[in-house]
């Protein structure tokens, strides 16, 4: 049995848990259906949404969120992404979830965000190169997406691709890494219930810089792993390569939860800067979700596991 | 005039010899140069008070006085050659203008590490030049300038002497290169940058060694 959940932690929990962080909104029923306004960028359509599971923190401002990107598939440039990503064409948009199952499926982008009940889940992001936001995510949990192909018990991992297409992602006419960018969790991992598929930012359809029209959200790891533009979810046996490992695997390993302990070579990871603010805090452990997810860790080294 | 009747050469790149130009021109060629050096960090200083930095103002404050800092050194190492192969032997006159200017940008490049980026965390500041390799070269390469921008005077060059003050001022052929390894070691995976500047830097070197061993047998 491969999925570890402390017994007594169900969705339940979760969910109550984040309407009592939120009970403030809930109480002068803001909570509830929510339906973000018309406008914004370009193609941005308003989504409808239930709140869940979030922090209080205040969330960095969209405008940070939608500019300042590492999404290497649009340049390496913080910028490049905002100015260069207009280009991809998010429809039509299949993702092929397929491996391990018994019941391996294509589904459209519009029929996923049609047929899922979709939250708004605000988390935090650290970034491994020592920067965080707080981002109001709209989605569903992968763990629907993954219990619809009905999974056999050799699905022990799911490995993650984005979309090859360097006609619109320019930057992937050099191989600054190798594409197309992978990512990969363990099934556990991927069945949390905190780990997230995102659709939508702010209330809105993702803007294609933050990984339009669906993307990966694992708020206890690095950015890095919540992989963008996904068109292929597959389940495996073994554990899948992933693009930064295969990058520097010294220095990016597969799990790489946020770790203030265990420093990145080249840099340390006990602090952050969060976006907007001038002193740095204090990195958290597991991001600060380590009470739901550290005992997926228990017994491994985590120095040895970055 | 007298510092410049002891020097060991000549202070003024030769004027002497060499038909006067006006002393306008001069000082305007002077300024032009001074103000071209200072245009970065003015642009930086406003973009830094009217809030366009950035998302992350902090990294591109950061950043931007080290990339500065190293181009200036690279434009200061490309002055002798410049003024060889063009045959105009006084733009060497510039040379320490653009040293120093190059010294104000990495003491400034390191000053606001430590004073905005750490807020004057010593502890963290010493582990990571321990244990970051980017910034223990960065560091090595800092510690290695201040003693060329000291010595950058008239009277220096006397006191020390033609020969120990080159030699002292070769340093430069080993903070430069330290500062284009600083540079690519912080890079994560797009390294063509740092590496335009180490061919630049190579050119400048290999120009100096090529010359070198034409002239020595």
């Amino acid at each position: 049995m491969l999925i570890r959940h402390r017994p007594d932690l169900t969705d339940n929990d979760v969910t109550d848990r984040g309407l009592y962080l939120r009970r403030r909104e809930f109480i002068t029923g803001v909570a509830g259906l929510g339906l973000a306004g018309l406008g914004g960028a370009a193609g941005a359509a308003p989504l409808a949404f239930s709140k869940g599971f979030s922090t209080t923190e205040k969330p960095t401002p969209k405008d940070d969120v939608t500019s300042y990107n590492n999404f290497y598939e649009f340049g390496v440039d913080k910028g490049d992404p905002a100015e260069n990503a207009g280009k991809l064409k998010t429809r039509p948009w299949t993702v092929r979830v397929d491996g391990a199952c018994e019941a391996p499926k294509t589904f459209d982008i519009d029929a996923l965000i049609k047929g899922n009940k979709l939250e708004e889940r605000i988390y935090r992001l650290r970034c491994v190169e020592g920067w965080s936001m707080v981002i109001p995510w709209v989605g569903f949990p992968l763990k629907d997406l993954i219990a619809a192909v009905k999974p056999t018990s050799k699905a022990k991992f799911v490995a993650f691709e984005t979309l090859m297409r360097p006609s619109e992602m320019t930057g992937q006419r050099w191989d600054v890494l190798q594409w197309p960018y992978r990512e990969g969790l363990r099934i556990d991992e991927a069945v949390h219930p905190l780990t997230l598929i995102a659709v939508g930012l702010y209330g809105e359809t993702l803007p294609n810089q933050n990984g339009a029209p669906l993307r990966l959200v694992v708020p206890w790891k690095y950015g890095f792993k919540s992989i963008k533009s996904i068109t292929r979810i597959s389940l495996t046996d073994r554990q899948p390569p992933t693009a930064w490992n295969l990058s520097a695997p010294r220095e990016y390993g597969f799990y790489s939860n946020v770790n203030p302990a265990v420093d990145h070579p080249r840099w340390s990871q006990a602090t952050e800067r969060r976006i907007g603010e001038f002193r740095r805090r204090d990195t958290l452990a597991f991001n600060g979700y380590g009470e739901w997810v550290a005992d997926m860790y228990r017994g491994m080294d985590l120095k040895k596991f970055y | 005039m007298k510092d410049a009747e002891k020097a060991p050469f000549p202070l003024d790149g030769g004027r002497a010899q060499r038909k006067r130009p006006s002393k306008t021109r001069d000082n305007l060629i002077y300024a032009a140069v001074w103000l071209a050096c200072a245009a970065p960090l003015a642009w930086l200083a406003f973009r830094a008070f009217t809030g366009d930095l950035g998302v992350n103002p902090i990294e591109t404050l950061v950043r931007q006085l080290g990339v500065w800092g190293l181009r200036l050194l690279l434009v200061g190492l490309a002055v002798t050659p410049a003024a060889v192969i063009l045959k105009k032997p006084r733009l060497v006159r510039f040379r320490r203008t653009i040293g120093l200017f190059a010294f104000a940008y990495v003491s400034l490049h390191l000053l606001s590490y430590i004073g905005v980026d750490l807020y004057f965390d010593f502890g963290q500041l010493w582990k990571d030049i321990l244990k970051r390799p980017f910034i223990t070269l960065g560091m090595a390469a800092f510690v290695m300038l201040v003693p060329l921008a000291v010595t950058s005077t008239n009277g220096w060059v006397i006191r020390m002497g033609r020969a120990a003050w080159s030699r002292l001022h070769w340093l430069i052929y080993v903070i430069a290169p330290l500062g284009v390894a600083h540079y690519y070691l912080l890079v994560k995976a797009d390294h063509r940058p740092p590496l335009v500047y180490g061919a630049i830097l190579a050119v400048l070197l290999g120009w100096r060694a090529w010359r070198a061993a034409r002239s020595s047998p």
